[in-house]
């Protein structure tokens, strides 16, 4: 039963709160709004900032990431600039390079979807990177053991493996979750590890290993199922952006988007407008797994040696998290946030090779990356200083 | 009012000025929640500030206790005149505060919650046992007994304010501030904490409290400030001679109809038909137990109970939200019946049941969703806001508008987010969503809880119409008033069942009062 005179500490809406032009300095960026009329927007570069902070926030937390990683730089003995020059000059301006980018940045905005969407529902998930590889495996063992079917049918078939095995995985911690309240961070965390170990076995020497191989491994794709790149562009990546317009579109627009949402807002009201918990619970971990197990799939289609290896999934994954949060949990904003991830990823070897920085620069960037988004108290200390007192005694942990 | 009262009164008018602030502006962008405010405070006496929400209550008391900083003028405690820091300071110089949302943390026990924020060691460890003896030794001295040991979420709302104000007093409080402390309580916790103010005022600490409600002002405040739109519009310096309708009008700036006019109900058919219900609790135990009550067309039956008699169990197992464990509930009557004993919260909202529920931020809202979303909440995939799945914003911003105007909800327009609402025009949005559908029956739970007095008024005119219009009305409130100014009939509930059937206009308070006790040899 928050007061209107009292000003709400949270759910305040961005473009509600403000300094005006008019007062004096210590007047608070307190969000109000009151029967008496919204106070006028705030001017000024503070008020810039305000208003697009779901833009600024990720820019100020990759251009702090790049400012520490160029301290780091500069301790091994070498100029950042450059540094930095050479990675974006490879992942960008070089054929190679661009495809690398490219071909990182397809399963990214994939896995980057995974963690987003489950957002909206109020959920967190740390699985992308097992359902990433069930997916993968998924559609390996469907590749090779239907490998008789004509092409185009294997593919699409291969595909459709990976989404199921995807979803599959995920939808064990969304059950686990409606059935048993085991927290999905829990379970998703799990989940990678079983996913992990099973996968060893299954291609160390178990069912699905080319035992023709040094290395555990499976059978490689067909040659004429490969997904080649057309020029630079990968097969998957068409699919993956038409994939995150359509998740936002979902969200957006449709009647299912705004019951996920509900819930994830607030699923006491979702309860009692009859909008199932359950039901979106599941709806959102096993569309999120699926296209993790797409990002898997492609790895495997579109990404030489065309097998199923282990460390095919690197860290995929979790990088998906990064980008998701970096996106702000918007489905388009994963879209850029890839392309930067990618770029990096894409661009590391050359650091090491050209110019013989440690490629782990680029890990310690993505993870202080990671560090600024997934820390809103920054936002809060930035945008809503003065507001910060309040938050931390008006918060109430009952209502 | 009372001698001791009286004498309290007298003495603190005697003694020394507590709190004295001159001149107390504060905005926000070009909203000006405080203006120019100046109020008194002496040792040991009362203050109640009375005002709709919005009127800069709270602002007011946490520029008091260091929350924020005034734009303009002094707030002097004790002769200080220094700056509020933060509310450590304001803790320091004598104030304590208990917010409407408690500060407590719900898995530690109450001694654990005591000494959070100034914990004593002995030998390295935490001085638990110190914690417990000064529980004890509080509660002795203020006369409110809560057990130290206590894991506090498993404590009634009651005692978790009693905790929250014990926290305050255990640091020397000349000046304790409650920010709508009976808003949560029941009539019974309301009466107690009553009288825990004025055993504390009879014992020199001065109270400042924050309320809507304008009987407690009354019956325990010495003085009262009147705040409208950031200003003090009137104080009474002496209630005796004042009335609940003098201070309404005050509030909000014309005569208020605290009584409902309503015409005599015409029931008709039955409409709801409750038989032998029996629900559990969220800890597993019986709550409504063996609930039996009929409601016809036309006609509003108030269930009148102190809370925590099964009342929140009943609506929310007739709204879908709760299963019953035994009996059966029937919506129409005869051949026409439809069992919703079962139906889920969708289902039961189809076959005409609205339902306006006890918490309106928890369940009724979804504060960061537009006062648009929030209106179609429970039809957004019905046509025409929905074709197929799609959802048609633009047929969703057209009703709402209706709506908005219809309703007098408060706000420039249907995009903004819930959230920034006031409670009134929070209930409004809920009250639309519910009777716009056109309800046979209508649940009302606590309806006008924590909601200003001109929308108070609304919200029962709205009630008494959907009546006239001819749907069941099924009003659940702790507030008896509101009970006997609304109700054509009424069920006194008692340990989850029915004790009584009172005809509305043979209603009596205080036999009421005493059924609602568990007096049922009296009836």
């Amino acid at each position: 039963m928050a007061d209107p005179d009292r000003p709400p500490a949270k759910d305040t809406p961005p473009d509600a709160g403000g300094a005006p032009a008019t007062a004096p300095a210590e007047a608070p960026a307190v969000p109000v709004v009151a029967e008496r009329g919204a106070p006028p927007p705030p001017t000024g570069l503070l008020g810039f900032l305000v208003r697009h902070q779901a833009i600024v926030v990720p820019i100020l937390a990759v251009v702090l990431a790049f400012a520490i990683g160029a301290i780091l730089i500069r301790a091994q003995g070498f100029n950042p600039t450059y540094a930095y020059q050479r990675l974006f000059q490879r992942s960008f301006l070089t054929e190679g390079g661009l495809l690398a980018t490219l071909q990182k940045t397809t399963p990214l905005i994939l896995v980057g979807l995974a963690v987003a969407i489950p957002l909206k529902v109020g959920l967190f998930n740390i699985g992308g990177q097992g359902q990433l590889m069930a997916g993968g495996i998924g559609a390996a063992w469907i590749a090779h053991s239907l490998r008789d079917l004509p092409v185009p049918v294997l593919v699409i078939v291969s595909v459709i493996a990976g989404l199921l095995f995807g979803a599959m995985w995920a939808s064990i911690a969304a059950l686990l979750k409606t059935t048993r309240g085991v927290h999905e961070v829990i379970s998703t965390i799990m989940l990678n590890s079983i996913a992990v170990g099973l996968i060893d076995w299954l291609i160390n020497g178990g069912p699905l290993a080319d035992t023709s191989q040094v290395f555990p491994t499976t059978h490689a794709v067909r040659e004429d199922a490969r997904l080649l790149p057309l020029g630079v562009l990968p097969w998957g990546l068409p699919v993956a952006l038409i994939l995150a317009v359509l998740v936002a579109w979902m969200l957006k627009r449709t009647t299912l988007g705004f019951e996920l949402q509900t819930v994830g807002r607030n699923r006491f009201a979702a309860g009692y407008a009859g909008i199932s918990t359950t039901k979106a619970t599941i709806i959102a971990m096993a569309t999120s797994g699926a296209l993790a197990g797409l990002a898997g799939t492609l790895e495997l289609l579109q990404i030489e040696p065309y097998r199923y290896q282990s460390g095919i999934a690197g860290s995929l994954g979790f990088d998906g998290i990064t980008i998701a949060l970096l996106a702000r949990g918007n489905p388009l904003g994963t879209i850029p946030a890839a392309i930067l991830v990618g770029a990096m990823r894409a661009g590391a070897p050359s650091l090491q090779f050209e110019l013989g920085i440690r490629p782990e620069v680029v890990d310690v960037l993505l993870a202080i990356t990671l560090l600024m988004v997934s820390l809103p108290v920054i936002a809060k200390w930035i945008f809503r200083r003065h507001t910060a007192k309040q938050t931390q005694l008006a918060g109430s942990w009952g209502a | 009012m009372t001698d001791t009262q009286a004498e309290v009164h007298e003495a603190g008018r005697s003694r020394e000025t507590l709190l004295e602030i001159e001149g107390l502006s504060k905005a926000f962008g070009t909203v000006r929640a405080n203006e120019d405010i100046s109020l008194r405070v002496d040792r040991g006496e009362i203050v109640a500030l009375l005002g709709e929400n919005g009127a800069g209550k709270s602002t007011l008391v946490k520029q008091i206790f260091g929350l924020m900083t005034p734009d303009a003028g002094t707030i002097t405690i004790k002769g200080d005149s220094s700056r509020i820091k933060d509310p450590k300071d304001a803790i320091r110089r004598g104030i304590g505060m208990v917010h409407q949302h408690f500060q407590l943390v719900p898995v530690m026990t109450v001694a654990e919650n005591m000494m959070l924020g100034h914990e004593s060691t002995r030998s390295g460890m935490l001085d638990l046992d110190g914690a417990r003896d000064m529980v004890r030794e509080l509660s002795a001295r203020h006369n409110l007994s809560v057990d130290p040991d206590a894991e506090v979420e498993d404590l009634p709302v009651g005692t978790q304010q009693r905790v929250e104000i014990l926290k305050a007093l255990s640091r020397e409080v000349d000046l304790l501030i409650l920010d709508e402390p009976t808003a949560v309580l029941t009539p019974q916790e309301t009466d107690e904490l009553l009288g825990v103010m004025k055993d504390l005022a009879a014992g020199g600490t001065s109270i400042v409290f924050i309320t809507h409600k304008l009987r407690e002002v009354l019956s325990v405040a010495d003085r009262c400030y009147v705040l409208r739109q950031g200003k003090v519009v009137g104080g009474v310096d002496d209630l005796s001679s004042t009335t609940t309708s003098d201070l309404a009008s005050m509030m909000v700036g014309r005569e208020v109809v605290l009584r409902v006019d309503k015409a005599e109900a015409t029931p008709g058919e039955t409409v709801l038909s409750i038989k032998d219900l029996h629900v559990r609790d969220d800890r597993g135990l019986p709550a409504v137990d063996g609930f039996d009550l009929e409601v016809r067309a036309g006609e509003i039956v108030g269930v009148a109970g102190v809370e925590g008699n099964g009342q929140r169990e009943l609506v929310e197992s007739l709204a879908g939200m709760r299963p019953p464990v035994s009996g059966s509930v029937h919506l129409g009557s005869g051949a026409d019946a439809v069992d919703i004993t079962r139906s889920n919260a969708r289902d039961t909202n189809n076959a005409g049941v609205g339902h306006i529920p006890e918490d309106r931020e928890k369940h009724g809202l979804v504060g960061g969703y537009s006062i648009a979303d929030n209106l179609v909440l429970n039809r957004f995939d019905e046509a025409p806001f929905a074709k197929g799945f799609i959802r048609d914003f633009g047929a969703v911003r057209e009703y709402a508008e209706g709506l908005r105007t219809e309703f007098d909800i408060r706000s420039p327009n249907v995009e903004a987010p819930a959230a920034s609402l006031s409670g009134g025009n929070k209930q409004k949005v809920v009250v639309a969503r519910e009777m716009s559908a056109r309800p046979r029956l209508l649940m009302a739970a606590q309806p006008t809880r924590g909601v200003d007095v001109g929308s108070i008024e609304f919200v029962h005119r709205r009630i008494v119409e959907a009546r006239d219009a001819g749907a069941a009305v099924l009003l659940v409130s702790a507030e008896l008033d509101e009970v006997l100014s609304l109700a054509d009939r009424i069920a006194v509930i008692h340990g989850g069942k029915v004790v009584a059937e009172i005809a509305g206009k043979d209603a009596d308070r205080t036999e009421i009062g005493r059924l609602m006790a568990g007096d049922s040899d009296s009836h």
